[in-house]
């Protein structure tokens, strides 16, 4: 009994029931740096380096960079003589293996039971394009971006904000080459966008987007487009794409589509010089006419500012009722209701060689493609009950 | 006379320009080696610095008409054409640079335009001819023209090079022409202005732009250049490795952090990095290194016949290995964190197995 009065609790910082020269873990804590070579060795591979870091990993481990901190504990309280409890960091007491497994509980509280498969998937998708472990086709397109990025972003966009409603998938061939022709407008090109997801999702395929020069002139913008498989609209790379039996989108409006005027709505402009057709004629692949409904009125166009578009080297600088005037705010598309129908494909394998260049011939052809649209534009407005139907 | 007919037999007589620069000497070098050829006349302006090997070499500018008298002297019956040069570099000014490509080039087609003796012609071009727009086709083929004629620089001289070129091959049909347009060359002992580029610790790139690139091994350019003397295959050929990269791709391969520039601050990191003598990034590259370029090599597999071994990615991996990583923290700490995750999942099995 009175044995066990005279035990110390502690040991007064002086080294433990080790041997001199490795203290105990309980001793090492208590103890400051009066016996500094034996401070710890250098952090070593296990998790035993660096006890409270994994809560913090863990917690963001969603892909946030700002992991990347220093491996060194901060140096703060090193060469301190005196042992005081501040010297503790207030987690350390706790096992690594008590942290991770909290860990986990909360994990699967929060993710559900597969979560850390997921979390490995995410990691190796993201270790992949930190180390530039990808693919990208000749055009610049890149598969996995497109489809894990900017298709995830896009889909709920498309399913609850513009209900999209899709006929007429089936005319779309599944495989080999084919052109879809469809009209254009909107202000800012979230049809073309929507289309690609579209055409993703109801057929499998994707649908490779001509456009303008003035979208890969412009930072950002064009890299983005080359990453989700678009090129530019020019003869080279459309039957390029065409022999090479891709799925080609094309809005032969252009600029003058997408930046009518809300009152000019779902009035077909004029479909360019036809270059679309001739190259359709040269590789004998179907046009498949698309008739977009709703994309006309996210942003309506009330007005423009010429002189300024100019200066900025724009075709045109929009104003809706909502946005200069809400700022950021006003860049929120309005949740029309989307109708698209893919109309039966145009044959255009059934002409001789040579078609392409006759003039009347391709003007026909782009006659007969800007009609279809047209009809099919007023059938579809009369079934949309109203505009946010 | 009888000397010419049995030229064939008694092996080729080689004459390579721009020997004093490390692609156009070795590839002299590789060439003499080869048993088909009997000798390699290697000219430049300045010797060149390192080993020859079986190569002779004749001091000559060929900006004057000596060139000619060592053509008709030397029996020479292939020329290879490798002095056009991208930078000026330690030849001078710009002034002198476009003297000795462009000046140089018709002097030495004026020679062989007289020389009889001589029966083929090949040309180094690159694929820089093409330009660099936002209106660029994705793939040039060899009939496509650029969408904007360059306004100088080294663009330019190619494509003065190359006009001076066909109106050779229309003066002389007998000549065997063949122009190759290498893709940007890149090896362990480039030194070009895009490899400078990419062994910057720090590579600066044009803010919101990712230019697409082909790459071509050295190897694959000495083994083209060869090809083509052997197969005697007239034309133009764009010579390029398979695949395509983004810029983004090559600085994270290389792992080499990046610093985003407005394009309107490029010019002047140029002239800070030409003045540190670090790298040059002349109009050309910065035009490329906004824009990008790609080129069909279609024609070079069919017609030409040649198949470069190196991809685009290998040419890049094999360059990498070769330079120290600046970067790649944040690949570290993710695969840091895999570590920990996969022992986390290792633990979770075994626990699972246990119950």
């Amino acid at each position: 009994m009175a044995d066990a009065e005279i035990i110390p609790l502690g040991t007064r910082g002086e080294p433990g029931r080790g041997t001199g020269k490795a203290p105990s873990s309980a001793a090492r804590g208590l103890a400051g740096a009066s016996g500094r070579p034996v401070r710890r060795k250098k952090p070593a591979p296990t998790d035993e380096g660096r006890p409270p870091r994994p809560a913090v990993e863990a917690s963001t481990a969603d892909g946030e960079p700002s992991v990347a901190e220093p491996r060194e504990e901060p140096p703060a309280t090193v060469g301190h003589g005196v042992a005081t409890t501040r010297d503790r960091h207030p987690l350390r007491g706790i096992p690594p293996a008590d942290w991770k497994a909290a860990l986990d509980i909360a994990a699967r509280e929060v993710f559900g039971t597969d979560w850390e498969p997921q979390l490995a998937r995410l990691l190796a998708f993201l270790r992949r394009r930190v180390t530039g472990d990808y693919q990208l086709d000749d055009y610049g397109f890149d598969r996995e971006l497109t489809e894990r990025f900017l298709f995830a972003m896009l889909r709920p966009l498309a399913k609850k904000w513009f209900r999209i409603e899709v006929r007429g998938v089936e005319n779309v061939p599944t495989q080999g080459g084919a052109l879809v022709v469809s009209n254009h407008s909107g202000t800012l090109p979230v049809d073309a966008l929507m289309t690609m997801l579209t055409v993703h999702d109801h057929v499998g395929r994707d649908l490779r987007a001509l456009g303008a020069d003035l979208v890969f002139r412009m930072p950002f913008v064009g890299v983005m487009a080359r990453r989700s498989g678009a090129t530019l609209a020019c003869n080279e790379d459309v039957e390029r794409m065409l022999c090479d039996g891709e799925l080609v989108g094309v809005w032969p409006e252009g600029f003058k589509g997408i930046g009518k005027p809300y009152s000019e709505r779902y009035k077909l402009q004029r479909f360019g010089r036809g270059g679309f057709v001739s190259a359709a004629l040269r590789t004998g692949v179907p046009i498949v006419p698309l008739s977009v409904v709703g994309a006309e009125e996210i942003y309506p166009l009330v007005g423009n500012v010429p002189a300024l578009a100019k200066v900025l080297g724009l075709p045109y600088l929009p104003i809706t009722p909502f946005f200069p005037l809400l700022g950021p705010l006003g860049m929120v598309p309005l949740p029309s209701k989307w109708l698209m129908e893919f109309g039966e494909p145009i044959r255009t394998d059934e002409y001789d060689d040579g078609a392409a260049e006759d003039p009347m011939l391709v003007f026909d052809v782009t006659d007969q493609v800007r009609e279809t649209i047209q009809q099919t534009l007023y059938s579809l407005l009369m079934q949309r009950g109203s505009v946010f139907g | 006379m009888a000397e010419h007919a049995a030229g064939p037999t008694r092996g080729r007589v080689v004459l390579v320009t721009g020997v004093s620069r490390d692609l156009g000497r070795r590839f002299a070098r590789a060439v003499a080696d080869h048993p088909g050829v009997e000798r390699v006349i290697g000219v430049d302006v300045v010797p060149p610095r390192r080993d020859i090997g079986r190569m002779s070499f004749v001091r000559a500018d060929i900006r004057n008409p000596v060139i000619a008298k060592v053509i008709a002297k030397e029996d020479v019956d292939t020329v290879v054409h490798m002095s056009v040069i991208s930078t000026p570099g330690s030849t001078g000014g710009r002034t002198m640079m476009k003297e000795l490509n462009v000046i140089g080039t018709m002097q030495l087609l004026a020679a062989c335009q007289k020389a009889p003796s001589v029966q083929q012609l090949v040309v180094k071009s690159t694929t820089t001819v093409y330009g660099a727009s936002s209106r660029d086709p994705a793939m040039f083929s060899e009939e496509m023209e650029p969408r904007r004629l360059a306004y100088g620089g080294y663009a330019k001289d190619v494509a003065e090079i190359e006009g001076y070129v066909r109106g050779f091959a229309r003066r002389r049909p007998d000549v065997c022409v063949t122009t190759l347009r290498f893709a940007n060359v890149l090896g362990p002992n480039v030194d070009s202005p895009l490899a400078s580029y990419l062994r910057l610790p720090v590579i600066p790139t044009v803010l919101g732009f990712d230019p697409r690139m082909q790459l071509l091994h050295e190897r694959d350019l000495y083994a083209a250049l060869g090809h083509a003397i052997r197969a005697r295959v007239p034309g133009t050929f764009n010579v390029a490795g398979d695949g395509v990269l983004a810029l983004s791709q090559v600085v994270r391969r290389l792992q080499r952090p990046t610093l985003p520039l407005p394009s309107f601050a490029i010019g002047g990191v140029s002239s800070f990095l030409r003045q540190a003598r670090r790298a040059e990034l002349p109009p050309e590259l910065r035009t490329f290194l906004t824009f990008g370029r790609g080129v069909d090599t279609t024609r070079m597999r069919e017609v030409l016949g040649f198949e470069p071994s190196y991809t685009t990615a290998e040419t890049l991996e094999e360059f990498a290995s070769t330079l120290e990583p600046t970067g790649g923290r944040t690949d570290r700490l993710l695969a840091d964190l895999e570590r920990r995750l996969s022992g986390a999942t290792r633990a979770e099995v075994e626990v699972s197995d246990r119950g």
